[in-house]
């Protein structure tokens, strides 16, 4: 009797191991969440020094259009003015965006709706494909493609913004094609069936049933394509010339936050206001990244109170 | 399951042996005989190079070569995490730096030169020209003799060495216009290459065909030019070290001094040797001759 007694209060095997493999996955999540802290810690503690340990005007420094840390402006403050880097940022983003977008989506219609067999035997392999081609090389075709063929059709030097919409273009297109493609496929197949009885076409199906209720889903992949375009460094570094001015046209020198981060990080010097100002880009760059994930995850959660209805 | 945990228990003494092994011989490899320089790009293949054969003369002694650029060189050294820092330009003149806490070591010198692309028709410039092309008060070539092209500017990255050489002895101190920057030598000469009216300036060593090398008031950039200053933009390449560099890493800097390596590797690599040139130039600029 009280051998029973003993193993049944004696924890067994079972819920041991259990109890080891929690504490090993829950320290695993802290130590991720450790990181993700220490980081924004670090790149708020370097960013913020522009502004408190340099007195740099946030405003001068958001609107100004001068950028050479190093020099005196002619208000006789030092030159960071981010607001060159910051425009182009958000334009490339924004044009690569909607040329990727039209793309993405007739992709993902045909991969789901007209062809699935095909599309899941060739096109989904292909385009995630795309995704697994290293951004260099998207950089190098760019410089050997892109800017002569901007330069011959479109005149400038061509290197600027619309070479590297073009670029980031074909980098996002995967990332919004498999995402939408997803989002297409996660749209009950009785939405199809009811439309298709009451009598409507194919392609009526589709656009007036189909891709309505998917519309979160793809809102989603287009700002996750966004999230990627606006933190693409190498590709478009090698494009856009990496001029600190503001872009006169789609054809003129422009540079982004990733780009100017990338090149002037190791000329700089730990600490003085060179560094601290690209840290502040940095910061930028973090706080946009934190501000698509949300609006990610809004536009998802919308969508399921749709679903929901 | 028995058999697996006989073999898992013998496999972990296995692997405690080993670890203890290696731990009690790690004396013997000497351990603690490495160093590590940090920095300028520029100067990292000379290094590498130097820092491979005196491994190779002297076993057990390896040299970490790292780039990262100038300023991290500088600021590495100073906050004493590396041997060595590499730097292309002078610590007096990188803000944030100490130089006095700093002892400069030339290993060699660069010469830097303008570069035009093929099509542009102009093969000598002269200072003023090269001034006004790189302030943007000259936008295109007609306007210094050549063809009827807008003027493209490459520049290098704010910040880098070969760029403050360049705006100190080829403008004068001048700041150059903002425009198109590029972070590595190689992509400047190859997007001057191929785009129509640039111009922009790399090391010697970068200098080829594909390019049309620029004349400055009508003296070619040659190393025999920069040996006697009638070639003014040039830069020393410095290791820095701290007041009081170990004794490897005082070696180490005197092997790349000596003879062997400045004869040899120096110019294999496009460098200019310090031994042969004629002049000596001080942080500030100032040119005296060389005893």
């Amino acid at each position: 009797m009280d051998k029973i007694r003993a193993s049944l209060l004696k924890k067994s095997v079972a819920s041991k191991i259990e109890r080891r493999g929690k504490i090993i996955s829950l320290s695993c999540l802290a130590l991720i969440i450790l990181v993700v802290f220490l980081i924004f810690y670090f790149v708020a503690s370097r960013g913020l020094a522009t502004f408190f340990s340099n007195h740099i005007n946030l405003w001068s420094f958001l609107s100004g259009t001068q950028w050479n840390p190093g020099t005196v402006g002619t208000n006789g403050q030092p030159a960071v003015g981010a607001l060159p880097m910051i425009v182009g940022s958000f334009l490339i983003t924004i044009f690569s965006a909607i040329v990727a977008t039209p793309f993405a989506i007739g992709t993902a219609v045909f991969m789901t709706e007209i062809s699935p067999r095909r599309g899941a035997k060739i096109l989904r392999p292909v385009t995630e494909l795309l995704v697994g081609i290293p951004s260099v090389v998207y950089g190098f075709i760019g410089l050997q493609v892109v800017v002569p063929f901007v330069r011959s059709t479109f005149g400038g030097s061509g290197y600027g913004i619309l070479s590297g919409t073009f670029v980031l273009f074909v980098m996002i297109l995967p990332t919004v094609t498999s995402m939408s493609a997803d989002a297409l496929n996660a749209v009950p197949r009785y939405y199809r069936e009811a439309s298709l009885a009451l009598g409507a076409t194919r392609w009526q199906t589709i656009y007036k049933v189909v891709l309505r209720a998917a519309i979160p889903g793809m809102l989603t992949a287009i700002v996750f394509g966004m999230a990627r375009a606006f933190g693409e460094a190498l590709a478009v570094q090698m494009v856009i010339g990496n001029a600190t001015l503001l872009p006169q046209n789609l054809v003129s020198p422009a540079s982004t936050l990733t780009s100017i981060l990338t090149m002037g990080i190791g000329n700089t010097v730990m600490g003085s206001l060179q560094n601290n100002a690209l840290w502040s880009l940095a910061m930028i760059l973090l706080l946009m990244s934190l501000f698509f994930n949300l609006v990610i995850r809004y536009i998802g959660r919308k969508g399921k109170l749709n679903h929901e209805r | 399951m028995k058999k697996s945990r006989v073999i898992q228990l013998v496999g972990l003494i296995l692997i405690g042996i080993a670890l203890g092994f290696g731990y009690t011989h790690r004396t013997n490899s000497n351990a603690g005989e490495s160093i590590t320089a940090v920095g300028s790009t520029a100067l990292q293949p000379l290094v590498e190079a130097a820092g491979e054969q005196y491994s190779s003369n002297h076993t057990g002694v390896f040299i970490n070569v790292q780039g990262g650029g100038s300023g991290t060189g500088l600021s590495q050294i100073q906050s004493g995490a590396v041997a060595i820092g590499n730097s292309d330009i002078f610590a007096e003149e990188q803000s944030g730096i100490n130089a006095k806490k700093l002892k400069d070591h030339r290993v060699a010198v660069v010469g830097i030169a303008p570069i035009v692309n093929k099509k542009v028709g102009v093969t000598n410039l002269t200072k003023q020209q090269l001034i006004q092309i790189f302030t943007g008060k000259v936008k295109n070539w007609r306007d210094v003799g050549g063809k009827n092209l807008p003027i493209v500017l490459i520049n290098r990255a704010q910040g880098s060495g070969t760029r403050k050489t360049f705006e100190s002895y080829a403008l004068n101190g001048h700041a150059s216009a903002d425009s198109q920057e590029q972070d590595s030598s190689g992509l400047a000469r190859s997007i001057v290459a191929s785009t129509p009216g640039a111009i922009s300036y790399v090391a010697f060593s970068y200098l080829n065909s594909s390019v049309t090398t620029v004349k400055v008031n009508g003296v070619r950039p040659t190393d025999t030019n920069v040996q006697t200053n009638r070639w003014k933009i040039w830069s020393y390449e410095h290791l820095y070290t701290s007041q009081q560099p170990n004794q490897l890493t005082k070696n180490f800097i005197n092997y790349i001094l000596s003879a062997a390596v400045q004869e040899k590797l120096v110019k294999q690599l496009g460098y200019i040797s310090v031994h042969t040139m004629q002049v000596q130039r001080s942080a500030t600029g100032k040119i005296t001759a060389v005893k």
